[in-house]
């Protein structure tokens, strides 16, 4: 489904069911030169047990409009402006990597809406090195590669990832090349430097995670080579009421890696937070 | 990881880590047609493609996705489907992306299988083949229709090995919104990594050189993940709900691999052509050597190819090493390690200085297969190409006198003094 205005519509994929406003709803957010389609088994299990699920396409990424925003700030701004309006009676907002820190923003958009926040594979400050940055402007194909290769946990164990993500016989890792190409190749080049230019020059993550009046989950990868877990601990210590869930021998890519990891916790967290919010 | 694992790492360890019941280094054969679900919210859930795992073997097994991981991970695809042949994994793409009505624009440059069943059998269930020579850019384009749904070839054409051009093939295709299928099985992903150079979809039969030991029938379908079936607008099995399958549009589910969904989800469980456990692990056993095996058959051909060029008994060899080859340009740019080691040659004389040939070797088997460990020899006018009329087989280069050699990984010299032995018997016969 689309959420927002013609112009700047953003792409909701809900999960296999039709979106129920009357149900308590998860907002899944993506990442950096990634989609919805990362959260495929999470949309699925969630949206068919409770929950209504909106697994966006952020600004400028996948199916939705526009160019990509260039701060987490203005891409938060986009997001509440679409959530804003919906029915929903509460949200738990979950996002992975440069998608928690849009998430941390949003919950501070719309504190009276928000019922919890899940942030998985996060960091503050979420700082990209200076290689890394030439690169996804200078040389986006050395860039994505160096990317996919510190976005999962070392040596060959992504390549034996158990159970396979979506389903027995996938290969994550050439499926996350294969998807960042993909935005590439559909939203344009300037995704991939936007990206990851916004999250290293964001400051706002700890005021954020102050500021936060609902319960924060934390779903860290313990072979996470790009926010390893010690990169999330001022941000946990922010935060009034943290959980943490580490999955061991998982890195970045937390829903592929560990899709069962992050499913278990993200239900337990949502039974939790969404306790007595009426459907 | 600080880079990708290499070839070689991926042949041996990509799908599978010890086993965590029992601590199995090797792959165990999960001998079972079901798996016990630990509740009735887990079966449903794996049902509805909430959660991964396995439900039954004609789906999938922990086994056959170490094999079909594995291939993935060497073609450097999003996924693979292991089959029960060669033959099914290309029925399986097709099937999954067309039905009555469309059409396929295919290389005439085929195995005779793949032949029969694009030229006979696909045109009894409505979907129809035009057959055009694979290096004529123009014959491709020009054969393409408003309901063509795939361009198909062989990376080495069976039996003349006409290298197929396949940057400039899949670009013809993605120009008009469409795929191209290529069939590597006798490159294998040691030679040539089809995916990288644009195709779509690829598939093998695994039962020549990825098991390499002519002990088991086989197949392999892997999605490159690079074909935007949204974009195309020509795939609405892919891009619309699909009642039979609780309304899912597979290309919402996933961006890069909506094709290997459905055809998982469609393909095996409705036609049921699915890999066994026994099957997955002898072809396993295969892909952890095939590097080294390939490289070996590789070195044992130039060597064969060298000798019979040379030979006064020989009227032509053909393999795209040689300048005399056609596609002899395009090989160097497109298979560096070499051209494979399945070739054809043309035998002064009669058909009676053939058959003598044929019958004169001792080292080579005479049968219907290639890339086994060991060498082989056909005559393909009368077996695997029997059914294909002549103007069909001279298009494809193969005449009465033609002969096809598998070579395996036996002391060379022993292949040379077996070919020397056989064409000194063919050169009594008049």
């Amino acid at each position: 489904m689309d959420l927002g205005i013609p112009g700047s519509r953003i792409y909701a994929y809900t999960g296999g069911k039709p979106f129920d406003p009357r149900l308590p709803c998860v907002v899944l957010i993506h990442g950096a030169q990634h989609d919805h389609s990362l959260w495929i088994l999470q949309s699925r299990y969630l949206a068919h047990h409770g929950h209504a699920v909106l697994a966006l396409d952020l600004p400028g990424h996948g199916r939705s409009e526009g160019p990509p925003e260039r701060t987490v700030e203005a891409i938060a701004e986009r997001v509440a402006a679409a959530l804003a309006p919906l029915a929903s009676p509460r949200l738990l907002l979950a996002g992975h990597s440069m998608g928690s820190l849009v998430a941390l923003e949003v919950a501070r958009r719309l504190p009276a809406r928000v019922a919890g926040v899940a942030l998985l594979g996060t960091a503050a400050p979420m700082r990209v090195s200076d290689a890394l940055l030439a690169a996804t402007r200078d040389d986006p194909v050395a860039a994505m590669d160096m990317i996919n290769v510190w976005s999962h946990s070392p040596v060959v164990a992504p390549f034996a990832a158990r159970p396979g993500s979506p389903a027995p016989g996938f290969s994550i890792v050439w499926q996350n090349l294969r998807l960042m190409q993909r935005v590439a190749a559909v939203n344009g080049p300037d995704v991939l430097p936007t990206d990851f230019a916004a999250c290293n020059a964001y400051d706002g993550a700890l005021d954020a995670a102050r500021a936060l009046q609902c319960p924060a989950l934390f779903i860290l990868g313990s072979r996470d080579q790009m926010t390893p877990p010690r990169a999330a601990q001022s941000l946990i210590d922010a935060c009034a009421h943290p959980e943490v869930v580490t999955l061991p021998g998982t890195g970045h890519a937390l829903m592929t890696e560990n899709p069962d990891g992050v499913r278990r916790a993200l239900a337990s967290f949502a039974r939790t937070v969404f306790a007595g919010v009426a459907a | 990881m600080s880079r990708y694992p290499g070839f070689d790492t991926l042949a041996l360890h990509a799908g599978q880590a010890p086993d965590p019941a029992t601590g199995a280094r090797a792959v165990p054969i999960y001998a079972t047609t079901s798996f016990c679900f630990d509740d009735s919210e887990h079966a449903a859930s794996l049902f509805n493609m909430e959660r991964a795992g396995h439900v039954y073997s004609r789906i999938s097994n922990p086994t056959v996705a170490v094999f079909e991981e594995r291939v993935a991970a060497l073609e450097r695809g999003v996924g693979g489907i292991a089959t029960a042949s060669g033959q099914a994994a290309l029925h399986l793409a097709i099937a999954t992306l067309m039905g009555a009505g469309s059409h396929i624009v295919a290389s005439r440059a085929l195995y005779g299988g793949s032949h029969n069943l694009l030229a006979y059998t696909l045109k009894r269930f409505g979907i129809e083949t035009t057959f055009v020579d694979p290096r004529e850019p123009d014959a491709w384009r020009g054969a393409i229709r408003p309901n063509t749904r795939l361009l198909f070839g062989e990376t080495l054409g069976n039996p003349g090995l006409d290298v197929l051009d396949v940057p400039a093939v899949a670009a013809l295709a993605h120009a008009h919104g469409l795929p191209l299928l290529v069939d590597s099985t006798f490159t294998t992903p040691y030679l040539m990594q089809p995916a990288e150079l644009g195709a779509d979809l690829v598939h093998h039969s695994a039962t020549k050189f990825i098991g390499g030991h002519g002990t088991a029938i086989g197949g392999v379908l892997v999605d490159s993940g690079r074909f935007d079936w949204q974009a195309s607008g020509k795939f609405d099995v892919l891009t619309r709900p699909y009642e039979g399958f609780h309304g899912m549009t597979f290309a919402d589910e996933s961006t890069v691999a909506p094709f290997l969904l459905r055809a998982r989800r469609e393909g095996l469980r409705d036609f049921g052509a699915c890999m066994s456990a026994h099957t997955a692990f002898l072809l396993l056993q295969g892909l952890e050597t095939l590097p080294l095996r390939m490289a070996r058959h590789v070195e044992n051909a130039r060597k064969v190819v060298a000798f019979l060029a040379a030979h006064p008994q020989i009227e032509s060899v053909a393999y795209p090493e040689l300048p005399s080859h056609p596609d002899h340009e395009l090989a160097k740019r497109l298979l560096p390690k070499g051209c494979g080691a399945v070739f054809s040659f043309n035998l002064k004389g009669s058909r009676a200085a053939g058959r003598s040939f044929v019958e004169s070797l001792q080292v080579f088997s005479h049968l219907a297969n290639v890339g086994d460990a060991k060498s082989l020899v056909i005559h393909p006018a009368s077996t695997t190409h029997f059914r294909v009329p002549d103007e069909d087989l001279a298009a494809a280069g193969i005449t009465q006198g033609t002969i096809r050699l598998s070579i395996g990984l036996e002391d060379p010299a022993d292949l040379l003094d077996d070919l020397s032995r056989a064409l000194k018997a063919a050169s009594k016969v008049k």
